[in-house]
């Protein structure tokens, strides 16, 4: 492996981000052109809402998969773009609920009260947007300074369950043709599942060395700060 | 896949191109002076440029029907589609449906009629005068249209075969072929709809031949559909190639897949909320903001003595 992948430079890491920060902007480029210009087809609110919402799940299953790509490849610096993935998750929630409240409710708190207390499917997706809330807020690294390294990592752990009811949510919502959805789970399945092996192979471990190394004791809690 | 544009620039149609309120005029001056469906033809691709055969244009006369709405645009009616067997993203079925051969096509009908047969598409054409309809449609997802539908009243073909006595439903199929369609069981192939027979007999209910004063595009349900307006869109099948003539109510494909969502009469009802959407308002494909439903799609005067005395929370 070339050495500035195995290691690269803070230069290098930072033309990275910039390059994955420009990136996720596309999506949300494309579709604010494509309001300008008209070409998002018959009913643009629909397009912007499905390619927001599929945006979003994308990326949360993007950011999920930064932990397992790091440790199979060793490229340990993937780390450093996690934290911008997930705020770009939460960009694309946030556009996707602001579509759904204005452009396609019109602020019309009333039906909205009602979809959210009635309809399951927009439930699951509302509680997944409110969950990501303090996620995003708690983001920075003065918010893990002062949650301190284990609480901070136990709320974001919610990540996982939020995933979960994003995906309901596509699910729920779709009409017939369960494809789509049933491939984000399947991602989903096996992003949860690696780590659900990770946890089961760590435990084995810890009951076959009695008595366990003193760097087992506690979870390994790796937070970089740059 | 996000933003995909399913026609370049170089297939621009002419409504799309042509201010509407002269577009319009244009379509009434042809209708009113009776002109030819050569000189119509010629006239069109004069002003227009398309690339329309000339034979595909239809010569109709108007209904009283009609609604007098403002028309959605014929790009808007002929790329947003729910065609399943095509694809199930609104664009698929423009993009597909080109593979299926229109001609020859033959419609069955058959069952408790005293005179089944099977009618060819041409003479179908010639069962009763094409009338101009121009109705609002209006689907279960939430959206709706102002379609100007070429086509004849369902009757005038169920009459033709004689229903018995007997006959209380009318089912309908859909053609199906998996060398050119969607082999995924996403509904139940093929297709099936259907009526009461007082609705299928009900002034309203026409099957459709044409759009926009042509030829049926395939993505719309060439070369012969169900219209009923003041049901949801599903109701309305597609490509139709048997009618049968049934004393049971015969089964259907939306509602086989979700008995709790899709009700065998669909009848448009803002009161009746699907379980997965409100359905007390709509978004008219053009527009931004939401319009209020309209019971039985606005057709109430028309339709509601059909379900007098039927709780139609039970008959959704």
């Amino acid at each position: 492996m070339p050495n500035f992948l195995r290691a690269p430079s803070g230069t290098q890491i930072a033309l990275v981000k910039a390059t994955v920060f420009l990136a996720c902007l596309v999506p949300a480029a494309q579709l604010a052109l494509g309001w300008q210009n008209d070409t998002l087809g018959a009913n643009p609110i629909e397009t912007i809402t499905r390619a927001s919402g599929e945006w979003t799940l994308r990326l949360l299953l993007i950011t999920l998969a930064v932990s397992p790509l790091r440790r199979y490849t060793g490229l340990h610096w993937l780390i450093r773009l996690r934290r911008m993935l997930g705020l770009f998750a939460f960009a694309y929630a946030a556009a996707h609920f602001t579509t759904y409240v204005w452009l396609d409710q019109f602020f019309d708190w009333q039906a909205i009260a009602r979809d959210i207390l009635d309809r399951p499917f927009i439930t699951v997706g509302f509680a997944a947007f409110v969950l990501l809330i303090p996620l995003a807020a708690t983001s920075s690294n003065a918010a893990i300074r002062r949650l301190g390294g284990r609480r901070w990592q136990s709320l974001h752990r919610s990540i996982y369950a939020i995933a979960i009811l994003a995906v309901a949510h596509f699910w729920w919502l779709v009409k017939a043709d369960l494809l789509k959805p049933f491939i984000y789970a399947l991602i989903l399945a096996a992003l949860l599942g690696l780590r659900a092996w990770w946890r089961e192979q760590e435990r084995r471990r810890q009951l076959s060395v009695p008595p366990p190394a003193k760097h087992l004791e506690r979870p390994v809690i790796r937070i970089v700060q740059k | 896949m996000l933003i995909r544009s399913t026609s370049g620039p170089a297939d621009v149609r002419p409504a799309e191109i042509t201010p509407r309120p002269l577009f319009e005029e244009r379509r009434r001056f042809l209708l009113r002076s009776g002109l030819g469906i050569a000189a119509g033809a010629a006239l069109w691709q004069g002003l227009g440029g398309t690339a329309r055969a000339a034979s595909e244009r239809l010569a109709t006369i108007a209904s009283p029907l009609s609604t007098t709405e403002a028309m959605t645009e014929r790009k808007a009616v002929t790329s947003y589609n729910n065609f399943y067997e095509f694809g199930t993203d609104k664009g698929d079925p423009a993009q597909n449906a080109g593979r299926m051969l229109t001609r020859p096509w033959t419609v069955a009908v058959e069952g408790l009629a005293g005179k089944p047969r099977r009618f060819d598409i041409d003479e179908l054409l010639k069962l009763a005068p094409l009338e101009e309809r121009i109705y609002r449609l209006r689907c279960v997802e939430g959206w709706s249209m102002v379609i100007p539908w070429v086509g004849f009243p369902l009757a005038a073909l169920l009459k033709a075969v004689e229903p018995l006595g007997s006959a209380k439903y009318v089912e309908f199929l859909s053609h199906y072929d998996p060398e050119i369609m969607l082999r995924r069981p996403v509904l139940q192939w093929p297709y099936a709809e259907g009526l009461r027979l007082d609705e299928a007999l009900h002034p309203l209910t026409i099957l459709a031949v044409g759009l926009y004063g042509e030829v049926l595009p395939n993505q719309n349900g060439a070369p012969i559909r169900l219209v009923v307006p003041w049901k949801y869109g599903f109701k309305s099948i597609k490509s139709i190639t048997t009618i049968r003539l049934t004393e049971r109510q015969p089964a259907t494909s939306w509602r086989r897949a979700a008995p709790h969502e899709y009700g065998f009469y669909a009848n448009v009802n803002p009161e009746v909320s699907h379980p997965r959407w409100s359905q007390a308002t709509e978004r008219r494909i053009g527009e931004i903001r939401k319009r209020p439903t309209l019971m039985f799609n606005g057709y109430a005067e028309q339709v509601a003595s059909l379900y007098q005395g039927m709780d139609l929370r039970t008959y959704y």
